[in-house]
Parts: structure tokens; sequence; C-alpha cells
């Protein structure tokens, strides 16, 4: 069988994103949620606040490193295996993408050695300062990528000349018509990320009986965020949708699984699109209500996926499912917001076990839901690259051959296993430890600035922690 | 309205990164390089502690080179990259595992070889993809209508082998001259010992590339022999800057060494610069052809001339704090 240099630089692509994203996401939410607790911590001088916000941001440093590693990775992506893509969009990606990269370089630079290490050697004020400049630059940051690929999705303000992408309106280009909705989308997905993981973070501990002030405030104060930005999401997501039905009908017509354009189409609960014939088998939905939810009437009319010729349609059913994934998720992100409501009464949202042991496992959801929702977009936006301008095969690498995208696709994936399943693991070991007090290892932390990893000091191996050598005394 | 020569200005900003990429990542690769033969696992410990600080702002140089590339000069960016595709993973396999090491190896105990192994091997596999970088860069590259058209391995010939081992004990010099200026005992010791055999190697290899490189390209040929002028002052430079780095290392001076291998290196930098100029993607396209769009251009510069200086600062600032030797019980941990 011929290697498709194609399809392999597709996976590859999907794997190393799809790695990257899941880092960022999560430092994205985080980041603002250290800002606010030291906010708290700056205002009321309660310990509990600055225990919670030591505690986070040795998480936080610990997946920000692994985010940095990834993300070198990323950049030299466009260039060694979509060549022509990088060649024809360069003058727009390249200044969106360099500024990507300048921000969070700036604030790398400036801030987060502060926010990190900086905690008694600087004035609390110019701390909380630090905080809040991180978690502006990660928005920032994420500000110049989701642009980037918005632009890809809804190419706007350019011109076309020779095949290259010339930019003739910054502001359109930068703020083309899915970006809004997009970014929205995505501040609200890290936001609800960073707090079904420190909700779910805080459960376990409250079901240990560990540190049980201090988590039973955080864990309220995660239930009253969720309790807003969970519905939220589902309001963003539809006008996100509606967005994309105007600019993309046919990932739309994926997303519900609908062949025909045609009225008062069901929203399909459950199906099994067979792209090859073109139906669905074993359909269950609900009459009408996708026609009403995308159109606003009953009766509306829901573009379909034989509108455009059979090599023009993504591969349906990864759409299908990942978007129900997504949504079924939204759907019990906000059913967990609303129960924690009604179990304020009496604070029975820190002792109910069955909902304490719900909440962790909640902690993972975000991360699925944020997975499905990047591949409802990704792979609903095939076979274009660029929408209706650039397709896949078109971007491709010309002399990448289908042995060399296979030899680093399947080198990507060993380096990254063995890299972060030792970050993952190092990130379980810092939760085990959690946010007790350990005087045992003595702070030699001088100025440093640019080392996240080194924020958290936990040691590598398990059972180890009551060592009082610092780690780089050992071994010899 | 194309007041200013954009490509031109972008050429040096570039330059300029490049340098201070292979001038600064350049000893911490090389000290990962010496790792192995360390004399004792203190010494590592004194080691990495000697380059943990300032590692990783050295190496968001080659990030920002990366994505500078593409958007001044995308041309660069995407003929050197499917052209060296198997090198540049190696290359950031390598500055993956480095870059872990560095966080993990203090966190371990028991898997600490790991993590030596990872930092060594790393940094020397990264060092070498640099090195022949470079060497295919001389070489030049194989293509039609602006598009790489050569195979997966062209880039790999006896020449960008000698150009990979010739980076290897550049940065491994640079990594030894480092660890004079900031360490002291029997580590300084042990550095003064390696410097001479390393700049000994560094001078033959150097030798070899530079009486081959003509032979390997016409247009270097002709700018070395036939318009015979004030180019040959950088080779005569860089010959001083060895002796310079012999004498110093010969009465013990301590900073002066790693200032000489500096100079070493930025004077066969420009003597590369030089040969090759205004040829950025060799042998078919100058700066001016590879450029991207005048506007897109201008709209990075502006936030640049923001950053750059704030970076700089902050650079100066970083190696500032750490100045003075490091000793290993003290580390930074
Ligand atoms: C919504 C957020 C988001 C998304 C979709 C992406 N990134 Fe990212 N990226 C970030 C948000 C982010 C961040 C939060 O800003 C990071 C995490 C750690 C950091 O330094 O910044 C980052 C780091 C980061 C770095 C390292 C920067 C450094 O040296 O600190 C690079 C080179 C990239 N990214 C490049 C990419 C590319 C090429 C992407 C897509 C194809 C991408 N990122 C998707
Ligand atoms: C960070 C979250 C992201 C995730 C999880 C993600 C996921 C994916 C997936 C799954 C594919 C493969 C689609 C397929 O099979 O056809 C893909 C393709 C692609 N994406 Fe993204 N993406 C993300 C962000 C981005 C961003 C920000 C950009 C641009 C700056 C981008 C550019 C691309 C490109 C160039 C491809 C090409 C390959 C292809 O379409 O198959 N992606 N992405
Ligand atoms: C609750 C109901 C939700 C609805 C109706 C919804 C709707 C949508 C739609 C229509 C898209 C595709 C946009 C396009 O490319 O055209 C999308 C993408 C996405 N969704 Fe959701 N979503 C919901 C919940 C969530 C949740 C809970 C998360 C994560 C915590 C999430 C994360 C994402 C992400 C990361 C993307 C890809 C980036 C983007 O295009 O914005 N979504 N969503």
């Amino acid at each position: 069988m011929e290697l498709d240099p194609l399809i392999l630089s597709r996976i590859q692509f999907a794997f190393v994103v799809s790695f990257h994203a899941i880092f960022p996401v999560f430092t994205i939410g985080l980041a603002s949620y250290i800002a606010v607790l030291e906010g708290l911590a700056f205002k009321t001088e309660n310990p509990a606040w600055i225990k919670l916000s030591a505690f986070w941001t040795k998480v936080f440093a610990v997946v920000f490193g692994m985010g940095v590693v990834s993300g070198i990775v990323m950049s030299f992506q466009f260039g060694t295996n979509w060549s022509n893509f990088a060649q024809a969009t360069a003058n727009y990606l390249g200044p969106i993408l360099s500024y990507e990269v300048v921000t969070a370089f700036f604030l790398e630079a400036a801030f987060l050695g502060v926010l990190l290490f900086g905690r008694d050697k600087v004035p609390a004020g110019l701390h909380l300062f630090a905080a809040i400049m991180v978690a502006t630059g990660t928005f920032i940051s994420s500000f110049w990528i989701l642009s980037a690929n918005s632009w890809m999705q809804t190419p706007a303000g350019f011109e076309l000349r020779e095949g290259v992408f010339h930019v003739t309106s910054w502001s359109e280009a930068i703020f083309n018509p899915s970006f809004p909705y997009r970014f929205l989308h995505m501040a609200l997905a890290s936001f609800l990320t960073g707090g079904f993981v420190v909700a779910g973070v805080s459960a376990w501990y409250l079901l240990l009986g560990r540190e049980v002030e201090a988590n039973r405030k955080a864990l309220s104060m995660c239930l009253w965020l969720l309790l807003f930005i969970a519905p939220a999401q589902l309001v963003v997501g539809d006008f996100h949708g509606l967005n994309t039905l105007e600019h993309q009908p046919t990932k739309v017509a994926a997303m519900e699984g609908n062949w025909e354009t045609s009225r008062n189409v069901p929203l399909l609960l459950f199906a099994i699109p067979d792209q090859e014939n073109q139906r669905n088998l074993y359909e269950i939905g609900i009459p009408s209500l996708a026609s009403m939810i995308l159109t606003h009437e009953w009766d509306g009319e829901v573009p379909g996926l034989k509108d455009v010729p059979v090599e023009e349609q993504p591969p349906v059913a990864i759409v299908f499912w990942s978007f129900r994934v997504m949504v079924a998720l939204g759907m019990l992100m906000i059913a967990f917001a609303v129960a924690g409501l009604f179990l304020r009464a009496g604070g029975r949202f820190a002792r109910n076990t069955w909902f304490l042991q719900g909440l962790r496992f909640m902690s993972i959801a975000p991360f699925f839901a944020v997975l499905s929702g990047w591949f409802v977009t990704e792979v609903g936006r095939a076979p274009w690259l660029v929408y209706g301008i650039m397709s896949q095969a078109e971007s491709v690498t010309p002399s990448l051959t289908g042995g060399m995208a296979l030899f680093t696709l399947i080198g990507y994936i060993v380096v990254y296993a063995m890299v972060f399943s030792a970050g993952v693991y190092y990130l379980m070991r810092v939760l085990y430890v959690g946010l007790e007090d350990r005087h045992d290892e003595e702070d030699h932390e001088a100025e440093r600035p640019a080392r996240p990893l080194s924020a958290a000091h936990v040691p590598f191996e398990y059972g180890e922690e009551k060592r009082s050598t610092p780690a780089n005394q050992g071994g010899h | 309205m194309e007041l200013f020569d954009l490509p031109l200005i972008w050429a040096f900003i570039i330059g300029f990164g490049i340098i201070m990429y292979v001038l600064m990542d350049g000893f911490d690769l090389g000290v990962g390089i010496l790792f192995p033969f360390a004399p004792n696992e203190e010494a590592r410990d004194t080691m990495m502690n000697s380059v943990a600080p300032v590692w990783d702002g050295n190496e968001t140089w080659l990030v920002l080179g990366g994505a500078g590339l593409l958007a001044a000069f995308p041309m660069v960016y995407t003929i050197f990259l499917p052209a060296l595709y198997i090198g540049v993973f190696l290359l950031l396999a390598g500055l993956i595992f480095r870059g872990v090491a560095f966080e993990f190896r203090f966190k371990a105990r028991t898997s600490r070889y790991l993590w030596n192994w990872a930092f060594a091997g790393g940094s020397t596999v990264a060092s070498f993809a640099q090195g022949a970088v470079v060497g295919t860069y001389i070489q030049g590259f194989e293509t039609a209508n602006g598009v790489y058209v050569g195979g997966a391995l062209d880039w790999l010939t006896p020449f960008t082998v000698l150009t990979g081992l010739g980076m290897l004990a550049g940065y491994a010099l640079l990594g030894s001259t480092w660890l004079i200026m900031k360490t002291e005992g029997r580590l300084q010791a042990w550095a003064y010992k390696i410097t001479l055999p390393l700049l000994a190697a560094v001078i033959i290899v150097f030798g070899i590339i530079s009486v081959w490189t003509p032979f390997v390209d016409d247009l270097v040929r002709e700018r070395w022999f036939s318009n015979l002028s004030v180019i040959w002052i950088l080779p005569v430079l860089t010959l001083l800057c060895a002796f310079q780095i012999y004498r110093s290392v010969r009465d013990r001076y301590e900073g002066m060494p790693f200032v000489a291998t500096m100079g070493l290196f930025i004077t066969t930098y420009l003597g590369l610069v030089v040969s090759r100029w205004p040829y950025v993607v060799p042998p078919d396209y100058t700066l001016w052809e590879a450029a991207s769009a005048y506007e897109s251009q201008l709209f990075l510069l502006l936030g640049l001339l923001f950053v750059i200086p704030i970076v700089l600062v902050y650079t100066a600032w970083t190696y500032w704090v750490f100045r003075g030797k490091v000793r290993a019980g003290e580390g930074y941990h």
C-alpha cells in the first residue's frame, strides 16, 4: 500500500495540536483563577487564599511548562508538512503567529518569573500585578492564535495575487466573521476547564478531609463561577453555530447529519452517518428541533450535505459525533453547576459524597469537550484549509513522501508519550502532596525568572517527600 | 510608498537573532554535550545549575526566529523546513528532551541517570542538527518555482556531517569556556584541561570546512578568490580569536576564553554571511526575492521595535542577577 503523505500529515497535525491544545486551555483558565485568588489574598489577608494560590501556582507552572514545550513543535509544523500553505498565507499568518510568540515571550520574560518565584521577594502589590499580567497575557496569546485559526475558517481582508494572499485590511482580517464567536467560546471553555479542574481537585481533598477550610472555599467559589459560565457557554455556542451556518453551511449539515436541504429537520440524538450511500442509519431524533435551533422557526430550511459534491464533504461521522460529545458534556456541566446551587442549603455541597465523587470525574470532562469542539471545527472544515479557497491537498509540502511523514509521526508519538507521561506523573505527585505546609524543604530559589516547572518543589518519585536535602544535593 | 528597504532591515533583525541564538543557546547546549564527560555527579549538578536560569530564555530566540522567518522571509521558511524535514524533527526532539531534563533531573533521585542521558543526548543531537542546517545552507537547495523539489535526505552529505561535527566541537568549546568563567576548583580545572584539545578540534574541523566550502559552491569560490579584498580580514580575525583563547587559557584567565570564543563564532558567522550575501536560499534566491509583502513586514516590524529592546534589557538583567560563580550545593534549587 502506498503511504499517503497528506493523510499522515493530517494525522500528525491533529496529534501534535490536540496535545498542545489541552495545556493552554487549562493554563488560560487557571491563570485567571490565580489572579482572583491573589486579589482576594491581597484584600483580606486570609491565609487560606494564599495557600490556595501558592498551590495552584505550582500546578500552573508544570502545565505551563508542558504547553511551552509542545508549542515549540507547533511553530515548525506549517513549514515542514504544509509548506505550500505556509508560502501562500505567510503574509497574514506569519505576522499573526509572530505576535503570538512575542506576546508569550514578553509575558514569560517580565511577569511569569515574578509570579512563580517572587512571592517573598517583591511587594505584595507587585506580585498581584504580575498575576494579573500573566492572566492577561494568556488571553492576548489566544487572541492571536484564534484570529489565525478563524481567518482560515472565514477568510477576510485579503486579495489573492498569483496564488499568494495579500492583506488588504488588517482589521478585517484579524476580526474576521467567525473570530468574535470563536474567541468568546474558547475563553468560556478555558474558564470551564479551570473551574472544573479546581472543583474536582478540591472535591477530592474534601473527600479525604484534607485542608477542609481552604478547599471548601475554593469549591464554593468554583460552583458560583460555573453556575454562570456553563449556561453562558450554551448561549455562545448557539450563536457560534448560527455564524457557522452563515459562513460554512456544509459544516453545519455535517454537525446535524443532514443530507438533503429541507424544512422541519429533526434534531438527531443518535444516527450512524453512512457517507458512502449518503444517508444515515438508525436515526433517532426530535422532530423539527434542528430547524428551530438553527433558524428559530419550526419549518426553517436547513442546508444538506448533498448541496456540495461528495469530494467536498467533510468526514461526516467524526463531525457529527464530536459535536454530540461536546454538547452532551456541556449539558452535564450545566447539570452539575445547578446541582451545586441546590446543595448549597446547609453547605451540603461540600459534604455530599455523591456530588463530590461526581465532580472528581468531571474534572476531565472539559478536556474532552474542548478536543471534540476542535474536532468539529477542524474536521468540519475539510477538505479546505483556507475555507473555500485552498484545499488540504494543495497545501501539503510537495517534496514530502509518505515514508518521511510516517517517520516523524511515529517519532512525535514516541517523544510525546515519554515526555508527557513523565509530566503528567509529576503533576499527579504535586496534586497528591497537596496544599499542606511542608517546612522540610529549604527554599534556595533565588530570583530565577524563566523556569516554569521549578516553581513546584515536589520530588519526582513517590515516598520521598520527607527528605530534607534539597534535590540537587542528592545522588552523589 | 515603500519608504524603506524593509527586506534589508529584516535581514539584519533575523541575522542578529540568529547570532544571538547561536551564542547564547550555544554555550548551554555545549554544557550538555560535555555532560557525560564531567568528572563526577557533583560537577554535573554545578554544570546544570550554571545554565539553568538562562537556558529557556536563550531558546526563545529560536522560536522567535522560526516565526520571524515565516513572517518576513516565507520562502526561507518553506524551503528550509521541507528540505531539512528529518533534521528538524531531530532538532525538536533533542530540544524537548533536554528541556524537560532541566526540570525533572533536579526533582529525580533514583531515575536521575535517565535525565542525565536525556540532557546530554538531547543537547548533542540538537547541536549536530544545527550544524547540518548550516552545512545545507552552504550547499544550497534544489528548487523549482520557489518550492523545494529535492529528496528527504539530500541534506545529509559528508559535507553536512562535517559541519554538524564542527558545530558540536564549537558548542562544546563555548560550553567549556563558559564553565571556566562560571565555576571554580576541580570543575574549573577540568574545564581548563579540555579547552585546548577542543580548540584544536574546532580549528581542524573549521579549517577543513573552509577549504572544502569553495569546492561545494562556485559563488563562494569566486567571492573569496577573485575579488581578493577586505574579506580576508575575517579569517584573520578568527585566527586571532583562536590564538587569544589559547593564550588566555595558558595564563589561566577566567573571562577571556569565553569572550574570545564568542569572537571566534562571530567572525566565522560574518565570514559565512559575506560569502553568501545576498542569497538566503542558495543558489537561486536573494533576500529580496524571498521576502513577504511590504505591508506584512511593516506590520510586524512596528511591534518588534517595541518588544526587542525590552527583551534585550530583560536578558541583560537575568544575566546580571545570576552573575558570579556557581557552586554545587547552593544551586538555584
Ligand atoms: C487558545 C489558546 C491557544 C491555541 C489554540 C494555541 N496556543 Fe500556542 N500557546 C498558548 C495558547 C494557544 C498559550 C497559553 O499562550 C501558550 C501556552 C504556554 C505559553 O507560553 O503560551 C502557548 C504556547 C505556544 C508556543 C510557545 C511560546 C513560548 O515560547 O512561550 C508556541 C510556539 C505556540 N504556542 C504556537 C501555537 C500554534 C502554532 C498553535 C496552533 C496551530 C497554537 N499555539 C495553538
Ligand atoms: C488548539 C486547538 C486545535 C485543535 C485541537 C485542532 C485540531 C485539529 C484537527 C483534529 C485537525 C485534523 C483535521 C482533519 O483530520 O482533517 C486539524 C487540522 C488543522 N488545523 Fe487545527 N486544531 C487546533 C487549532 C488550530 C489552530 C489555532 C490552527 C492555525 C493557526 C490550526 C490549523 C490547522 C491546520 C493547518 C490543519 C491542517 C491539517 C488538516 O486540516 O487536516 N489548528 N486541527
Ligand atoms: C453546551 C452547548 C454547546 C454548544 C451548543 C456548542 C457549540 C459549538 C459549535 C457550533 C462549534 C463549532 C463552531 C465552528 O467551527 O463552526 C463549537 C466549537 C467548539 N466548542 Fe462548543 N458548544 C457547546 C459546549 C462546549 C463546551 C462545554 C466546551 C468546552 C468546555 C466547548 C468547546 C468548544 C471548542 C474548544 C470548540 C472549537 C473552537 C471554536 O470553534 O470555538 N463547547 N461549539
